[in-house]
């Protein structure tokens, strides 16, 4: 076959030039998301840029090895896998449930860790003819890939576990747990000297079992409130796993994608974790809450009970209602009463608008996606940086399901151990009626001030339910 | 079951101590409760809108013969009688200023908790019956007051000529002074307002009114979270302020109360006469003894130069349904304290502190007064918000400015390296490598901060790029390839397929506005 292209036309620079318009197709299709407008053509440049990736490769895969006995086997295989693994991928994309997003799209990332795992395996078990100093490099390249790949893996599946509540959520304690982290990255790096001089199975084996220890006690040791962060630095090292694989095969597209990704989740990463107003590294060695909250006991007052219809009264002669929507709301399901309450709120004249604070929920945008699922229009989802000065002067705000996320102590307690943390400052509107299940307090386990506030009070119960009675008393 | 009974009260009093809409609430906590006929009439709370929310309308001896009698003035002698042996009885009994009326309910087996002992801490500010009352008292000493003046509050450019807006001078900014200057500033009025706490200037300027500082150099401020008998130096000065006030305001409401003492004269009788005639004075402390000069007791006054001078003291009571209403509440929240299994028990612990100031008879046994609670309201400088919100951020600082600089001069000088001695093909992937993560962050910066779960997922989904490397290897000869390979395709194309699906069922569901609705 590989005769019927002649000149300068070979195989390997048609395929070049496929990857190129691919790589530019994948930056469009992330620039798309910049406005929602441009957001699904930025999808279907997505979608084309793999479609031209995946078929220049198919096409140089079956020009060398057309006719033999394994080039068939590899195509029927090859054929299989894209079948299954394409039914199985379209079919989990359909059920899913919009508050089971997180735990999606972390175990989609311990799939491209695997496959990762995978390619660098076969990259030692094929070992080409290199120079010395190229084969050096090739040791080093796989030994990196199947690391980063393999703690993908295993931290996806953990963060997999917790977000779907298979796994308990808080953090794991093991004693030392900074060393055993640093410990497995020196391993990892006298293993890969070791490697480069001498390429044995067996230290391959052991890398591998060790980079998903590392994966596993990576995430196992951060607690479920921080999956936003891990979640998106999941995300990067799925990325930067690509990124590896691209310099074992030389192939310029898997870097550049990669790259992109890798980026992308670091960027998600820094923005939650400045939202939190803390260290990477201190959300990473999961250090949060050790520090033991100073003024635990002190005498906050009396929280007020309301009932829904009073809630009701409330918000019918309000002006404004802000709404600010936390974990609570997905657990409970509430975005659907939720966004009726704000639909029969505006058909009545009052200005309804969302505040989203950047970490709310168990994945960055996650609340977008729950209100945008019941149809609350994009416009009225507002940030927490475009909101947070509107509030003072807000008849109602009506936090559902947040507790951290609006705590006064971030901005006027310097000793709590949220101190310092962006929160959205719903004590400044002039009523403020909180939906929980029970007093209890938030993921960072701080008391709440905002409930004993004067202008605060409580309406205990089911998210869902509670908005449900308030519409019935409408 | 234990039985509540709300009674009638006496005389020229319009309020009652429950509503229906606390009623439910009482019967909620696991109570009974009774209403004495025509106990909340002039209220207009009628007799069947009590039956409507569950109560039970009984006969003036059945309700004093409840186990718990909720009241609002503290009983007669005759009413004391009444009470059941082993009754509780709950209501403003000013136990302070009434040692007689302590003597005469210890005399009977029999408790009783007085609802305007409760100390001023956060935690009791929803039974604080005082402060809601006040909080009416100010509001209606203006609409009294308005209602004297036979002038505008606002001012006004009209056809006819300019009406001058109506000037009102508020002493004590307290709940009942802020209520007023509020009530008088969105009637239109220029207000100002006295206090010897400056802490309070805040407060008068948030709600419309202008704070008038007395300059003396001290800080009043006491323990129990109410102002002071004040210094010499500074009565003087404040003396002079009211003087000059007098001849220049239109209004003055008076709200200056000290516990357990008189209330201060702020006003001299020549302060009185030098202000204009048809000028209005509300003085709110007339029952405590009055801040002015010539006022009396209930009464209206009209001065020799015109000046009138009100000093009812029934200011709550001429708003008898949100008196009611905000006092039932004060009610409930209180037995909902004694009452903290909901079971319709009610019991005293007096190691509570809001409890232990409350009862003020304990089965029979006099326990007034209470041990004193310290309150610590706010510190006496207001050091909140601004200084808070600036400093605290501060606290996460990382590394400075000088070691940043050092570290990205360390990683340009190790990628120089790198690239230096990397043999053939890699200097060029480290530059494709380069490139693209700053375009990558430049790219993804400008991702709307709504879209990062669908940016989640998009990246998820060209992450499956991997199925490329796979690709290469599946027609490899070595079968063991293929099979690792032929997984590494398969895991890559569920995260192609899943990530590209689902991110656009979610891109479909975010609308605007205006679509939405169609």
């Amino acid at each position: 076959m590989s005769d019927s292209v002649s000149g300068p036309l070979t195989a390997d620079s048609i395929a070049g030039a496929a990857y190129i318009v691919a790589a530019l197709l994948f930056i469009l299709s992330l620039a798309g998301l910049s406005k929602h407008e441009k957001a699904r053509a930025g999808v279907i440049y997505g979608i084309a840029g793999m479609v031209i990736a995946l078929a220049a490769t198919v096409w140089l895969t079956l020009q060398g090895a057309w006719g033999t006995g394994h080039g068939l086997t590899g195509l029927v295989l090859l054929l299989a896998a894209v079948l299954v693994g394409g039914a199985i991928g379209l079919w989990r994309a359909r059920v899913v449930e919009m508050t089971g997003m997180p735990e999606l799209i972390a175990l989609l990332h311990s799939f491209v860790g695997l496959a990762a795992v995978l390619v660098g395996w076969n990259g030692h078990l094929e070992a080409p003819a290199l120079s010395p100093d190229l084969m050096a490099v090739h040791h080093a390249e796989v030994f990196i890939g199947v690391f980063i790949g393999a703690v993908t893996f295993t931290g996806s599946i953990v963060a997999f576990l917790k977000l779907s509540a298979r796994m308990k959520s808080s953090p794991l304690m093991l004693p030392g747990k900074n060393a055993i982290n640093l410990g497995a990255l020196a391993g990892f790096i006298a293993l890969t000297v070791w490697y480069v001089n001498d390429s044995q199975l067996w230290l391959l084996i052991v890398v591998t079992i060790l980079a998903l220890g590392l994966g596993w006690h990576l995430v196992a040791s951060i607690g479920g409130g921080d999956m936003p962060v891990v979640v998106s630095m999941l995300n990067s090292y799925s990325g930067w796993a690509a990124a590896a694989a691209g310099f074992l095969l030389n192939n310029d597209l898997l870097i550049i994608t990669g790259a992109l990704v890798g980026s992308s989740g670091a960027y998600l990463s820094y923005i939650m974790c400045k939202a939190m107003n803390r260290s990477f590294i201190s959300v990473i060695a999961g250090g949060f809450g050790i520090a033991a909250p100073a003024a635990a006991d002190a005498d906050y007052g009396e929280h007020r009970e309301i009932t829904a219809q009073a809630t009701a009264d409330m918000l019918t002669n309000a002006s404004s209602v802000v709404i600010t929507p936390g974990y609570g709301m997905a657990v409970a399901q509430a975005q659907y009463p939720v966004a009726e309450l704000a639909h029969q709120l505006r058909e009545r004249g009052v200005n309804v608008r969302f505040g989203i604070h950047p970490v709310a929920g168990r994945l960055p945008g996650h609340m977008n996606v729950l209100l945008a699922e019941a149809k609350v229009p994009y416009d009225i989802v507002l940030e927490m940086d475009e909101i947070n000065d509107d509030l003072d002067g807000t008849s109602v705000v009506l936090v559902i399901g947040a507790n951290d996320t609006v705590n006064p102590a971030a901005a006027e307690d310097p000793s709590s151990p949220i101190a310092g943390m962006p929160v959205l400052r719903v004590w400044e509107a002039d009523n403020v009626v909180v939906f929980k299940r029970s007093m209890a307090a938030g993921y960072a386990g701080v008391q709440n001030p905002l409930f004993f506030r004067d202008n605060s009070q409580m309406l205990f119960g089911d998210a869902k339910q509670r908005v449900e009675d308030i519409l019935r008393a409408f | 079951m234990t039985r509540i009974g709300i009674v009638a009260e006496l005389g020229r009093e319009t309020r009652v101590a429950a509503t229906p809409a606390t009623v439910v609430q009482l019967l909620g906590l696991g109570y009974e409760v009774v209403v004495e006929k025509g106990a909340g009439e002039s209220a207009s709370f009628r007799d069947d809108a009590y039956e409507a929310a569950g109560a039970l309308i009984v006969g003036a001896d059945e309700a004093w013969g409840s186990d718990v009698v909720l009241r609002i003035n503290p009983p007669t002698e005759e009413e004391i009688g009444r009470l059941a042996d082993g009754a509780t009885l709950i209501g403003s009994l000013s136990p302070a200023l009434r040692p007689e009326l302590v003597e005469a309910l210890a005399a009977r087996p029999i408790t009783a908790l007085a609802l305007d002992a409760v100390p001023r801490i956060s935690r009791a500010q929803s039974m604080d019956v005082l402060s809601s009352m006040a909080n009416i008292a100010g509001y209606r000493a203006v609409i009294e007051a308005a209602h004297e003046f036979g002038r505008f509050f606002t001012g006004q450019v009209t056809a006819a000529g300019k009406v001058p807006p109506a000037k009102v001078l508020v002493a004590g900014a307290g709940v009942a002074g802020l209520a007023a200057i509020g009530a008088a500033s969105s009637l239109g009025a220029i207000v100002r307002a006295t206090d010897p706490r400056p802490e309070v200037a805040d407060q008068v300027k948030s709600i419309g009114g202008t704070y008038l500082k007395v300059e003396v150099d001290e800080e009043m401020k006491s323990a129990d979270g109410y102002a002071k008998a004040t210094s010499e130096a500074y009565n003087a000065r404040a003396a002079e302020i009211y003087s000059e006030q007098a001849r220049d305001v239109d209004i003055i409401i008076t709200t200056a109360l000290i516990p357990g003492r008189p209330a201060p004269k702020l006003l001299t009788a020549e302060d009185v006469a030098g202000m204009k005639s048809g000028s209005v004075i509300v003085d709110m402390a007339a029952g405590q003894g009055g801040n002015v000069e010539g006022s009396v007791a209930g009464e209206r006054v009209v001065t020799e130069n015109g000046v009138v001078i009100l000093g009812y003291t029934d200011l709550p009571a001429r708003l008898p349904a949100q008196a009611s209403q905000l006092y039932g509440t004060n009610m409930l929240n209180l037995l909902k304290l004694l009452t903290k299994d909901k079971d319709g028990q009610l019991r005293i612990d007096f190691d509570d502190v809001v409890q232990r100031s409350v009862t003020v008879v304990r089965n029979g046994e006099k326990t007034w007064p209470p041990p004193p609670v310290q309150v610590s309201a706010a510190p006496a400088a207001r050091t909140q918000s601004p200084a808070a919100e600036s400093t605290a951020p501060k606290k996460k600082e990382g590394l400075s400015a000088a070691g940043k600089a050092g570290l990205f001069a360390a990683g340009i000088a190790a990628l120089f390296v790198v690239s230096a001695v990397a043999p053939a093909p890699l200097p060029q992937h480290f530059t494709v490598l380069m490139l693209s993560v700053v375009v990558g962050f430049y790219v993804i910066g400008k991702v709307h901060h709504a879209l990062h779960t669908p940016l989640m997922s998009v990246t998820n989904a060209i992450s499956g790029i991997i199925v490329v490397g796979a690709l290469l290897q599946v027609t490899s000869e070595n079968p063991v390839m293929q099979v690792l390979a032929a997984v590494a395709v398969l895991l890559a194309s569920i995260n192609i397929f899943g990530g590209f699906a689902v991110t656009r069922r979610m891109l479909a569901m975010f609308s605007r506005g205006d679509k939405a609705r169609s």
